[in-house]
C-alpha cells in the first residue's frame, strides 16, 4: 500500500519496447490499487496489432488498465496505454489526446511525443520512465521532462531485457534514478506516497485548482 | 490553484497571439484545435523556418503571405494511406455498399482528404461492388496542396506497396497493380478511378456544409479539435445527411457525449459505421 498523503506528483508516462509486456507486467503488478496518481504509457507495438495488451495486463495488475480514449480525463489509479497506430498525447488540462501525425523515430506511438506534451502539462509534477526496448525513441522526451523540472528514471540497462533503448536515455540524460525494473514501483510508491513535501498536490486538486 | 499547475503558460500565450493574428489577418481560425499536437506541429515549423521563437514567427507571417502558405502547410497536413484501417474498408465493402446499391445515384463527401488515399480507396470498392458511373466522391481538404497531390494522383512506390497490403486485407478482389501504372520511383492512379471524383478547398472552421451526401467520411480529423470545434464539425456534417445516410469516423473517433449523437447508431460495431435513423 502507498501510505500517506500525496504530495509529490501528478502523474507518470511510461515508454517501452521491446521486452514490454512482461516490463510493464512486473511495474503495474507492483502499483498498490489506490495508488495516486495515473500511468500513462506508450508501449511500440505494430500499427495492426490487435490492442489487448490492456486486458492482458488488467488481469495481472491491481491498478486499472485501460487503453486510452480520445478526450478522456485522467483518473489516479489508472494506467492508460497508447493505441496501436496513433501518438498520445496529454493536454495541459488533464486531458488524453491522440494524433496520425507521421511516426517519431520511427514509431507510432512515439514515446518522445508522450512525454514532450506531458512534460508541457506537468512541468516538476512529472515522473518519466524509460523501460527496456530497442532503438532511441524516449530519449529526447525525457530530456524534456528533466528540463522542466520532473524526475527521470531508467530502467537498469543491465536489468533490461533489451538494453538500447535504456542506453540511449542515460546518454542523454542526468538520470535520477537508474534502477533494476523491479525496484522501479516500489520508488514511484514512495514518491507518490508524500515523500517530497513541496511538490505539488494530487491529480484532482490540480484539476479542481 | 494546484501547485502542479504549470506556473505560467508564456509559451502557450504566444502561440495563442500567433493564432488569433492569423485569423484577423488571413481568416483561418487555428484557435480551436486541440492544443498539445498543434503545438508540435508549430514548433517543428518554426525550426524549419529558422526563426528564434512564436514572436518573432507572429512579426513575420502576419506581413508574409508566402511564410503564412509555409504554416498552413505545416499545420494541416494529414497523414493518410490507402485502405488505413483495412477492417473499416472491408467493413464498407461487406455491410454499407448493399444500403449504397438502392439509392439511384450516391453521393459521398471525403472530408480532409488530404492527398486522396481514401477518395481512390473508396473508388475502388465502389467500382469493384458494381457501382462504377453511379457514384460520385468529393473530397475536401483546407490544404491547397495536399489537394493539387491529391488531383495528380501521384504516389511514391515505396507507398503503394504499402498500400497493397491494405488493399489485400480489405477484401480487395483484382490485383492491386490493376489501379496505378508505375514510372520509375512513382505510382499513377488509374484513370477510372478518377472519373468520379472532384476534388475541392474547404474549411471545416468556417464553411457551409456541401449540400447532400449519402456518405460522409471524416476520419481522424476530430481527434485534431477541441470539443466546441467537433461539435461545430458534426454538426454540419450532419446537416448534408439525410435519415439513412452514413456517417464514418477513425477508429479512435465516437460520437459518444456529441450533440448529435441520439440521431444515430454505429450501424457495424467498433468500426466506427454510423447511420442516421430513419424518424
Amino acid at each position: 500500500m502507498c501510505s500517506g498523503n500525496s504530495e509529490g506528483y501528478c502523474a507518470v508516462v511510461a515508454g517501452v519496447s521491446m521486452g514490454g509486456v512482461e516490463a510493464l507486467r512486473v511495474l503495474l503488478g507492483g502499483l498498490p490499487p489506490d495508488f495516486p496518481l495515473p500511468v500513462i504509457i506508450v508501449h511500440h507495438t505494430r500499427p495492426d496489432s490487435a490492442s489487448d495488451l490492456a486486458h492482458l495486463l488488467n488481469a495481472s495488475a491491481t491498478v486499472a488498465v485501460k487503453e486510452a480514449d480520445e478526450g478522456e480525463r485522467l483518473e489516479s489509479g489508472t494506467a492508460y496505454l497508447a493505441p496501436p497506430n496513433y501518438h498520445l498525447l496529454v493536454e495541459r488540462d488533464g486531458t488524453l489526446a491522440f494524433s496520425v501525425d507521421t511516426p517519431v523515430n520511427y514509431a507510432r506511438p512515439s514515446i518522445d511525443v508522450l512525454f514532450e506534451s506531458a512534460a508541457d502539462a506537468f512541468g516538476p509534477g512529472l515522473i518519466g520512465i524509460i523501460l527496456t526496448g530497442a532503438g532511441s525513441d524516449g530519449s529526447k522526451g525525457l530530456k524534456v521532462v528533466k528540463d522542466k523540472g520532473g524526475l527521470a528514471i531508467i530502467q537498469d540497462p543491465l536489468d533490461a531485457n533489451t538494453d538500447s533503448m535504456p542506453r540511449s536515455a542515460i546518454a542523454a540524460v542526468t538520470a535520477d534514478h537508474v534502477l533494476a525494473l523491479a525496484e522501479i514501483a516500489p520508488l514511484l510508491c514512495a514518491l507518490a506516497g508524500g515523500d517530497r513535501r513541496t511538490g505539488c498536490r494530487r491529480l484532482e486538486e490540480h484539476r479542481n485548482g | 490553484m494546484g501547485s502542479c499547475m504549470r506556473t505560467q503558460d508564456i509559451e502557450g500565450i504566444e502561440i495563442g497571439l500567433l493564432l488569433d493574428g492569423i485569423f484577423r489577418v488571413y481568416g483561418y481560425d487555428f484557435r480551436e484545435y486541440a492544443e498539445a499536437s498543434l503545438k508540435r506541429r508549430l514548433a517543428q515549423w518554426l525550426q524549419k523556418t529558422g526563426l528564434g521563437s512564436f514572436p518573432e514567427a507572429q512579426a513575420r507571417v502576419l506581413h508574409d503571405r508566402e511564410l503564412f502558405s509555409g504554416l498552413l502547410e505545416g499545420i494541416t497536413v494529414n497523414v493518410s494511406a490507402m485502405f488505413r484501417d483495412p477492417q473499416f474498408f472491408k467493413a464498407l465493402r461487406e455491410e454499407v455498399v448493399l444500403h449504397l446499391k438502392t439509392y439511384p445515384f450516391i453521393k459521398i463527401w471525403v472530408a480532409g482528404c488530404s492527398a486522396g488515399e481514401e477518395v481512390y480507396s473508396l473508388a475502388i470498392v465502389l467500382c469493384e461492388e458494381g457501382l462504377q458511373g453511379r457514384y460520385r466522391i468529393y473530397g475536401t481538404d483546407i490544404n491547397e496542396k495536399v489537394l493539387r497531390q491529391a488531383e495528380e494522383g501521384i504516389y511514391s512506390l515505396e507507398r503503394v506497396q504499402q498500400f497493397t497490403q491494405g488493399y489485400q486485407k480489405a477484401g480487395g478482389k483484382r490485383d492491386f497493380s490493376d489501379y496505378y501504372t508505375a514510372r520509375y520511383d512513382y505510382a499513377i492512379v488509374s484513370e477510372k478511378l478518377r472519373d468520379n471524383v472532384v476534388f475541392a478547398s474547404h474549411n471545416l472552421t468556417a464553411d457551409a456544409g456541401i449540400g447532400e451526401m449519402q456518405m460522409v467520411l471524416c476520419r481522424n480529423l476530430l481527434i485534431y479539435f477541441k470539443p466546441a470545434l467537433k461539435e461545430r464539425v458534426l454538426g454540419l456534417i450532419d446537416g448534408c445527411l439525410p435519415n439513412g445516410g452514413f456517417l464514418c469516423l477513425g477508429m479512435k473517433e465516437t460520437l459518444s457525449d456529441r450533440v448529435i449523437a441520439g440521431r444515430y447508431t454505429e450501424m457495424v460495431r467498433g468500426k466506427r459505421i454510423y447511420r442516421k435513423q430513419y424518424v
